[in-house]
């Protein structure tokens, strides 16, 4: 016998209200966790994001600085400097990238696996700071590769970093599983790409920025 | 340490070839130099590390710099012959007279390195030595000091990847600082950096005239509003 038949077709089931922070937290003292697997990944992936150990500039000084014992990045997880691009999440540029680097910065970004996130720190990485006019210095590294979070700062003090991580960890905490905006590892058919690596030309690097990632600003005039 | 004047004495009676010359530094440091010709440059440079009195047996500087060709206005008193009035008595002398006049002159440029050397063994120093090359394109050979400090070695390359100074007798003259494909030298006044402007909020200058390029500002009634 068929239900449908004869039973009316039940109305769709109310969606579940969503359950507020202090609610979960009525239910977490009763000894109930609810949470998704969404959340659940983001929970354990944030709180251990490894950096790569990687160095450019003074930025770099305050970077060891952070993870050592007065400011202590162990408190977010973040104390694996990992000395392998294969096993780091975290590239943080801490320093000043001169053109004749930029090259193996960009080859150690494509090293590291998805999901993979770039901090620019400081005011060189950012726009090459007060060495832009340079003639070796080149003007971010954001013309080359994608940058999760720019950390102002000539260097940034210690706390700044720990900020920025904090910031960083929200972000990824904030990434939905599914969906376009899903990280590339986990979008079927999307290829994160590899960046594209520069070569040494006769008077500059070739090309000087990465047009796909990268245009020079653009000028909007407003009355 | 002795004065430079003496220093010079010894090394023009020592060299009277290729004697060095003194160039003072009028300002308050008083730091003067030694413009030593390149041909002699090694063994004079041998001389001043094993004179026993002086014993410069460090390098601790090697630097560039680049003088442009450059064109100085200098002003020169002539005495000119003028020729008697034509009123005047017959068998008058012409008249002497002096004029001055500004004439221009084109001083050709040249690249210098400067070593700076001091003595540990004697704790004193320094001594300023000065090479110049014979101009900014083809001639700008220059005797290397790396066998006689060894100090000397990557600063000297430093001064030929920025500068273009050639240093003969390097062991290893490759670019320090920039790369190998690299064809330019930067630290020279003529260097031209490529185009590659990004916009900034406060550009002065040389920034500004770029800047003026890259954003040209929209002529007035072409429609477009002004800029703010």
């Amino acid at each position: 016998m068929n239900p449908a038949a004869q039973t009316p077709e039940p109305a769709p089931a109310p969606a579940a209200p969503a359950i507020s922070d202090a609610e979960r937290a009525e239910l977490r003292r009763q000894g109930i966790l609810l949470t998704s697997i969404e959340e659940l990944y983001n929970w354990g992936r944030s709180n251990s994001v490894w950096p790569l150990q990687f160095g450019l500039a003074c930025c770099a000084i305050e970077m060891i600085a952070a993870s050592m014992a007065r400011f202590d990045i162990a408190r977010f997880g973040s104390e694996v400097f990992r000395p392998s691009p294969r096993q780091a999440d975290l590239l943080i540029v801490s320093g000043t990238v001169t053109k004749k680097m930029a090259p193996q910065v960009v080859r150690l970004w494509n090293q590291m696996p998805e999901p993979k996130y770039c901090i620019a720190m400081g005011a060189c990485a950012i726009s090459g700071g007060p060495f832009k006019q340079g003639y070796n210095v080149l003007k971010g590294i954001d013309r080359y590769i994608p940058v999760d979070l720019y950390l102002p700062g000539c260097p940034p003090r210690p706390e700044a970093l720990l900020h920025g991580l904090m910031e960083l960890q929200a972000k990824i905490r904030a990434q939905p599983l599914t969906g376009p905006a899903a990280p590339a590892h986990l979008r079927p058919g999307a290829d994160g790409g590899e960046c594209v690596i520069p070569d040494f030309g006769p008077h500059d690097l070739e090309p000087p920025h990465d047009p796909a990632r990268w245009q020079p600003p653009r000028l909007i005039r407003t009355e | 340490m002795e004065a430079i004047e003496q220093l010079h004495a010894r090394l023009s009676a020592r060299f009277p070839d290729a004697a060095p010359t003194v160039v003072l530094n009028p300002g308050p440091a008083a730091q003067h130099s030694l413009l030593v010709p390149a041909t002699q440059a090694r063994a004079i440079a041998e001389f001043l590390r094993d004179d026993p009195e002086l014993q410069l047996d460090t390098c601790s500087n090697v630097t560039g710099i680049d003088w442009p060709e450059r064109e100085v206005t200098e002003t020169v008193r002539r005495t000119v012959t003028e020729p008697p009035a034509a009123d005047a008595p017959p068998g008058t002398a012409p008249a002497a007279k002096v004029v001055e006049e500004k004439v221009r002159r084109v001083v050709p440029g040249h690249l210098e390195v400067v070593y700076h050397l001091y003595s540990v063994a004697r704790g004193h120093g320094p001594v300023i030595l000065r090479l110049r090359t014979g101009d900014r394109g083809e001639k700008v050979a220059l005797p290397s000091l790396t066998p006689v400090w060894r100090a000397c070695e990557f600063q000297e390359r430093e001064v030929f990847d920025l500068f273009g100074v050639v240093f003969t007798g390097h062991p290893d003259l490759r670019r320090l600082l920039m790369w190998d494909e690299f064809r330019n030298h930067p630290m020279r006044k003529d260097y031209v950096e490529p185009d590659d402007y990004e916009w900034e909020p406060t550009p002065h200058d040389r920034i500004l005239a770029q800047a003026r390029r890259h954003y040209p500002v929209p002529p007035t009634g072409s429609g477009e509003p002004a800029p703010r």
